[in-house]
């Protein structure tokens, strides 16, 4: 499957392994800001064939490429240190254990509405926002909770937000499908599908106007997760275009995984390969195994340095798969019993555990042990979440307007939010 | 142009009350507010004394001075001041704004190069740069959330719709992030946009292009929506809408960009929460915004001549209302006109009606009329386009009947 946008990930550079992951070659480099034309030049080669077939895999997992590697080299390259693959594991242990017994607490009546879960995606998330900085900006969909966990929100505060307390992220006035936080530059978690790409496109078009209006050092990139649905939604096309004519330090993360609710991606998309979206508007577009955690992080490597250094967005689409139904209210019952336990033997973590463990970069034990703490923490979060108190009358009218004269003046003249009952959200508004 | 005077002295002078209380403002505790007493040259029109002293209006004028507005029209014999017209003036107060703060930024369609399309942001892509007068592809959505995102992370947006009409196509992004994601983020994001732009019915521009989307959006929660009128109170709620930490959409009006006036040399915003008193009266409170301002002005002339004393006040704030000043005039009068260019259904007018008649109900003494633009799709024949809009003619004949 062709893809990929560059030769230069260290550990590739073995014949074998240039047949894995074709390189493709880049445009030159950055021109003016105002209306550049280049020419990308993508082989055109390979074109896979997609219509009404079952989805191929063509990226093959971490283990085929170690085994290879095992195989032609006599030194093993690893592609993390000991550090590196503990974090990416306790990352992925943590999303997986918060969505299960996020499943847990739903169907126990502590939490409501519409909740969607992550699991058998952690690969894209951890992959990605590992490598982020507190400054860097992520902007998700509903299925949030796990984008906000990896960008450094705690699991005390999402889970209190899906239990609509006040400690909750969002002081319990968003819940799951609008997960906040300023301090770790999380922003949100949008209900309707693609409405964060634009907010997305702007944050970075901040960090832009930060390096060339304000002339402040800002590297800041921002990373915009959306599904294979809303690649098909005109916001997506419109944002694509914006950022690479503005060469916006953007990645935009597609995490396909081939189904939007019961509508499978391949009946509703005349093109199924978004990754070709990206070069139409004059960006890369790569695609990437989404259940191989290393091989995202390489892509993503490689996606966040162009950003930071000017060189503008990309586009990348993760193959990825939701083991769980679209939302816990969401059956699941359309999709094939044998596409599910495909991908359930591709999961993430269990590759991952795999590849630590043979590469003697873990023992069996230090995994269980980080399990073991975050099993910890996420029922410590739970009991967090269990204790706080609920929203008082008083939090109603607070946040609606960041000023809330904004809320006018009464007929007594005085206005509305200096109304005694304002504060304790009875005022007539 | 005149001052208000703050306090007991200039109610009285206003008018005979009627024999329920009225409450004096006591506003003064509002954090952040300063003196209310605003200022300038001394004598308005001539019609009405305000007893103002002098030496307030001195100590003042140096400041930046918030309007509260209950003025009448600029005197043009004033001698400090300058002539522009509105869409210069819209320019001027976002040039300074710019100039203030670097965070201002402005984009839209057409709005670099080429100046506006109705010139408000001539010369600014020259002065500031590229990126800080974006000219964007048309792609009213996106960009719309593009300058939401950028609010949410540090800068101050002004984003203008060629005509306001194209910010149908950004509605997801308006309703759903700009007034939302304060609430929803629990008070973590502020986005302090301005997303502006002309509407309203103009010379034969036919229907897409001569709607009012101020019906549309006044039932967003989170979002304030203003209406400038004159040169004076476009600079003065461009200005602070800019500087407001809340969304807010500001309406202007197609066929209003070319209005002459003089306005204040020294710095001066509006509130945007304030209606504005345009010509004190007795008998009838007319309320209307934007262009109708105008034919309700054409109808008071002929009306006074008729011997009527229409109170007339341009409500500036369509959301929210502001009901203290429209409410001492009810009170004052007792009889309510509204006169708006809206359409009939679901317009701001009829939320007006509503909450008039939910506050003020005792001191009516004749139902509240409402004269709006009819459910029409805005035709392009001009006398077909005549007929959707209100006219000065239909004002006095529904003056005339309140009156009896």
């Amino acid at each position: 499957m062709a893809t990929s946008f560059s030769a230069t990930l260290p550990l590739h550079g073995s014949q074998e392994n240039r047949l894995l992951l074709p390189p493709i070659r880049l445009a030159p480099p950055p021109s003016s800001f105002l209306g550049f034309t280049r020419s990308l030049t993508i082989p055109s080669s390979r074109r896979l064939y997609h219509a009404h077939a079952a989805r191929r895999s063509p990226v093959v997992g971490v283990q085929e490429v170690v085994k290879e590697k095992k195989v032609t080299n006599s030194l093993v390259c690893i592609l993390i240190t000991k550090e590196e693959g503990l974090v990416l594991y306790e990352d992925m242990i943590l999303g997986r254990s918060f969505e299960d017994m996020c499943a847990q607490m739903y169907y126990r009546g502590k939490m409501f509405g519409f909740v969607h879960l992550y699991n058998g995606q952690e690969a894209v998330s951890t992959g990605f926002i590992k490598l982020l900085t507190q400054s860097d900006s992520v902007v998700s969909t509903y299925r949030d909770h796990v984008h906000a966990l990896s960008k450094g929100v705690s699991a005390r505060a999402v889970m209190s937000e899906l239990f609509g307390k006040v400690t909750g992220c969002c002081r319990g006035q968003g819940g799951s499908m609008h997960m906040f936080s300023k301090e770790h530059n999380m922003l949100g978690g949008f209900a309707f599908i693609g409405e964060g790409i634009p907010v997305a496109t702007g944050a970075a078009f901040t960090s832009k106007y930060k390096r060339e209006v304000l002339k402040q050092d800002c590297e800041d990139v921002t990373v915009a997760f959306f599904g294979d649905g809303t690649c098909n939604n005109g916001q997506f096309y419109e944002c694509l275009n914006m950022a690479a004519l503005y060469k916006l330090p953007i990645i935009f993360v597609v995490e396909n995984n081939l189904w939007a609710i019961g509508m499978s991606h391949l009946r509703s998309t005349s093109d199924p390969e978004i990754w070709k979206k990206g070069p139409a508007f004059g960006m890369p577009g790569v695609h990437v195994d989404g259940m191989d955690v290393l091989k995202v992080r390489e892509v993503a490597k490689e996606a966040v340095t162009r950003a930071r250094r000017g060189e503008g967005p990309t586009l990348v689409e993760c193959e990825t798969y939701r083991f769980r139904g679209h939302s816990l209210a969401d059956p699941d019952e359309l999709r094939d019993a044998a596409e599910k336990a495909k991908y359930a033997a591709r999961d993430p973590i269990t590759a991952l555990k795999k590849y630590l463990v043979e590469n003697k970069l873990a023992s069996e034990g230090e995994l269980k042990t980080i399990e073991k703490k975050i099993d910890e923490l996420v029922e410590e979060a739970v009991e967090f979440a269990d204790a706080s108190p609920q929203p008082g009358r008083s939090q109603l009218l607070e946040n609606v307007f960041a000023d809330p004269k904004g809320f006018g003046i009464g007929p007594d003249g005085r206005y509305r939010c200096e109304d005694p009952k304002f504060t304790q959200g009875t005022a007539q508004v | 142009m005149s001052a208000i005077i703050h306090g007991a002295g200039a109610a009285t002078a206003l008018t005979t009350f009627h024999s329920k209380k009225l409450v004096a403002r006591s506003r003064t505790n509002l954090p952040g507010r300063s003196k209310r007493c605003i200022v300038a040259s001394g004598s308005d029109d001539g019609s009405k004394s305000f007893g103002s002293s002098s030496s307030l209006s001195l100590r003042h004028s140096h400041k930046l001075i918030p309007n509260n507005a209950v003025a009448t029209k600029v005197d043009t014999s004033a001698t400090t001041g300058h002539e522009l017209l509105l869409f210069e003036a819209l320019q001027e107060g976002l040039e300074e704004e710019m100039d203030r703060d670097p965070h201002v930024c402005v984009m839209g369609e057409d709005v670099g190069h080429y100046g506006g399309s109705y010139k408000v942001t001539k010369g600014l892509a020259d002065k500031f740069g590229d990126l800080r007068v974006l000219d964007t592809p048309i792609c009213e959505n996106a960009f719309t959330g593009m300058g939401i995102g950028a609010a949410m992370t540090g800068l101050r947006p002004v984003i203008e719709g060629m005509n306001m009409g194209f910010l149908l196509l950004a509605f997801n992004q308006i309703s759903n992030n700009c007034g939302m994601l304060h609430y929803t983020s629990g008070g973590q994001f502020t986005i302090p946009v301005v997303i502006r732009g002309p509407g309203g019915v103009g010379r034969q521009l036919g229907a897409e292009h001569s709607q009012r989307l101020e019906s549309y959006f006044q039932s967003i929660p989170g979002i304030q929506m203003v209406a400038c009128s004159t040169p004076y109170n476009a600079k003065g709620l461009m200005k602070a809408a800019i500087r407001s930490e809340n969304p807010v959409i500001l309406f202007e009006h197609v066929l209003l960009y070319n209005l002459k006036e003089k306005i204040p040399d020294e710095e001066y915003i509006c509130n945007l929460e304030e209606a504005e008193m345009v010509r004190p009266g007795e008998h009838i409170t007319i309320l209307t915004y934007s262009r109708m301002r105008y034919h309700v002005m054409q109808a008071a002339k002929i009306l006074v001549n008729k011997g009527y004393d229409p109170e007339v006040i341009d409500i500036r704030s369509l959301k929210p209302f502001d009901l203290y000043t429209i409410g001492n005039s009810v009170k004052k009068t007792h009889r309510v006109l509204i006169v708006e260019e809206c359409m009939r259904t679901g317009g701001i007018g009829a939320s007006l009606t509503a909450a008039i008649n939910e506050n003020f109900h005792d001191y009516l003494d004749a139902p509240v009329m409402c004269l709006s633009s009819q459910d029409v799709p805005t035709p392009y024949a001009g006398t077909l386009e005549e007929w959707t809009v209100v006219q000065p003619a239909q004002i006095v004949t529904a003056v005339e009947q309140l009156c009896q």
